[in-house]
């Protein structure tokens, strides 16, 4: 499903992404480790999307709307509710049975008490959380999950731990961790990004 | 057609953020009213009633810059417009939801401003108000775009004026016109042809302003 | 040059008709490399090639400098012509002061933001804008006379000769030339930066610092060896 060579990316002279290649099959669980600069952020925007490489070829066998993603910030609107976010998410994911499917996720995530309330006024963890749902929504291919645990208490770990499992075989998973441990049993592949980058 | 339920929910986003933070509403509209009072004591007396026109135009223009600087402030705070770039909608439906909203917020203050200008200066003809409608469009179209440019800059609240005032020029031109020319019809159908260049252009290159 | 030797047939208008061989192919010129520049900027959006950038952005920066002289040329023949060093009649020049305006935003738009394909799009989009802009500044400017002033002489004053407008037609090939020579040395020049950056990084990333201040020379040479 994701194919990569020679990818690279650079912004201006800083380079942020050093040349790598990469084969992710359908249903595949890659984990993504490195250290701090190494690059982990840039390569899941490039498999997202968000970012196009500077040079080399990559390919991913999906349509936008059947992509997750959860980066280092939310995507939310602060000064919507949790429900209102969802709504809008959901219309533009065009997520069929969109109030159910809702009200389903807040309620897996602990967080339908919380609905009515802005999502300037959660906690860290419940933003995270609340990010997850989103990226979930509608029901993705293919999740690209930028170190989905920061921010998680044990609680919300553990629910993102069992709906990783739940993923695991159906939908192609890639994420990156500071704790590989965690998701060991779960991956199919590991990428260990080189050092820091130059510049 | 699921384009235009796109650019809908995404305007109807904008207003009941407004509505709920009620910032920028008022501020715009305490801004426009105090700049007519501004010009009072700027005009010497003598200066006729159609230099007061054109200072209508200043006030407008100057509002709406007010308003587009923080245009694309709730996408910006939560990383939200990556979320909806991610999305498989259409990115222009992203800017044309924008300008829609940023495009109803305008016609508020407007409602407000007009009134006032015409007690305190002189009254307004309907083709002025046609103007106004006119270069509402092309404010909102390239005002918004030129905010998302902005955004991506160091100096965002510096630069937007920069950009955007040469653009707005023939915008003023048109709507001072369409008010004290004998043939406003010739200024009305020269904002129209602004708005349909600029926006088609903005509609076809937003898509870039946002991506990398 | 020429023009000022073939120009003195028409002495009796002095200063004033020898600018206007310079000012209006100073103004063409400069109305070409923004063109030059958007498609250029074109280009760059519809391939994603990054080398269109550096072109587009040396065109618009040529086009400005252009644009510059524009306006002082023609405030000089303002000066000359009609006593004052700047008259609203002009609609080129008029035109030419909202273009500066717009192009000099493009400088501070692109160096407030951080190198890369953000800036590119950036950079790329306004240039489009600024070449819309042209044709729409003229109308916009047209229609004003009404209410502004009402024009009272027509814009290209003088008629030309034979002679004139041969002596015209070489200054302007001449300055159209002195403007690609000058585009082609600024991105050479920022080409050869780009190179050297990319081979000092190459270097250092290979392990061999170097002191701060040192040229790095065009080749590695001997005393580098690897």
């Amino acid at each position: 499903m994701i194919r990569a060579r020679g990818v690279e990316k650079r912004y201006g002279r800083r380079r942020a992404l050093r040349p790598l290649d990469l084969d992710v099959d359908r249903g595949g669980f890659l984990v993504v480790t490195g250290a701090n600069g190494s690059g982990k952020t840039t390569l899941l925007r490039l498999l997202a999307g968000l970012a196009s490489p500077t040079r080399g070829r990559l390919d991913v066998d999906l349509d936008r709307g059947r992509l997750g993603y959860l980066g280092h910030e939310p995507l939310l609107y602060r000064d919507l509710t949790a429900l209102e976010n969802l709504d809008l998410f959901g219309r533009l994911y065009r997520v069929p049975q969109r109030r159910e499917r809702i009200g389903m996720l807040l309620e897996r995530y602990g967080l339908w008490d919380g609905r009515g309330e802005r999502v300037a006024s959660y906690s860290r963890g419940m933003t995270q959380r609340l990010a997850l749902c989103r990226a979930l929504l509608h029901e993705p291919e293919l999740l690209v999950l930028d170190e989905p645990f920061t921010a998680l208490d044990a609680e919300g770990a553990e629910l993102l731990d069992r709906q990783l499992a739940e993923l695991a075989g159906t939908a192609t998973v890639v994420l990156t961790t500071h704790d590989p441990g965690r998701v060991e049993p779960l991956a199919s592949g590991r990428l260990v990004l080189p050092g820091a980058g130059a510049g | 057609m699921s384009y235009f339920a796109d650019v809908a929910a995404l305007a109807r986003k904008d207003l009941r953020l407004e509505l709920r933070a009620r910032d920028t509403l008022p501020a715009m509209l305490l801004f426009v009213l105090s700049t007519l009072v501004v010009f009072h004591f700027a005009l010497p007396t003598g200066a006729d009633e159609v230099a007061a026109q054109g200072l209508l135009w200043v006030a407008l223009v100057f509002t709406a810059l007010l308003g587009l600087a923080r245009a694309w402030a709730p996408e910006r705070e939560g990383g939200a417009l990556e979320g909806l770039v991610l999305a498989p909608s259409d990115r222009s439906a992203i800017w044309l939801g924008k300008t829609a909203a940023v495009f109803v917020f305008l016609v508020l203050i407007e409602l407000v401003a007009l009134p006032a200008f015409a007690v305190f200066f002189s009254p307004i003809q309907a083709e002025g108000v046609v103007g106004v409608l006119l270069a509402n469009i092309g404010i909102c179209a390239v005002g918004t775009l030129l905010a998302a440019m902005a955004a991506a800059s160091r100096t965002r609240e510096l630069i937007l004026p920069l950009l955007f005032l040469p653009l707005a020029i023939p915008l003023v031109v048109g709507g001072v016109g369409a008010s004290v020319s004998t043939d406003p019809g010739r200024y009305l159908l020269f904002l129209g042809l602004y708005d349909a260049v600029f926006a088609i252009l903005c509609w076809a290159s937003f898509e870039y302003v946002v991506s990398e | 040059m020429l023009s000022f030797w073939v120009a003195p047939e028409d002495a009796d208008q002095g200063i004033s008709q020898r600018i206007f061989y310079f000012h209006v192919p100073i103004a063409l010129t400069a109305y070409a490399c923004f063109g030059w520049g958007a498609w250029k900027a074109l280009r760059l959006l519809w391939t994603r090639e990054e080398r269109y950038d550096l072109e587009s952005y040396v065109a618009v920066h040529q086009g400005t400098i252009f644009g510059a002289l524009t306006l002082a040329t023609g405030s000089i023949w303002a000066k000359a012509s009609w006593g004052h060093w700047w008259v609203w009649d002009s609609n080129q020049l008029v035109l030419f002061l909202v273009l500066f305006l717009f192009y000099s935003a493009y400088f501070m738009l692109r160096f407030s933001i951080e190198e890369g394909p953000r800036r590119a799009n950036v950079s790329a989009v306004y240039a489009l804008f600024g070449v819309a802009l042209i044709p729409v500044s003229f109308f916009a400017i047209r229609l004003a006379e009404d209410f502004i002033h009402p024009t009272t002489f027509t814009r290209e004053g003088p008629q030309m000769t034979g002679t004139m407008f041969f002596a015209f037609c070489v200054s302007w090939l001449a300055i159209s030339l002195v403007a690609y020579t000058l585009y082609r040395v600024e991105l050479l020049g920022k080409r050869l930066d780009g190179n050297l950056r990319e081979l000092r990084e190459a270097l250092s990333g290979v392990g061999l610092t170097e002191p701060p201040g040192a040229q790095v020379p065009a080749l590695p040479g001997p005393e580098r060896g690897s």
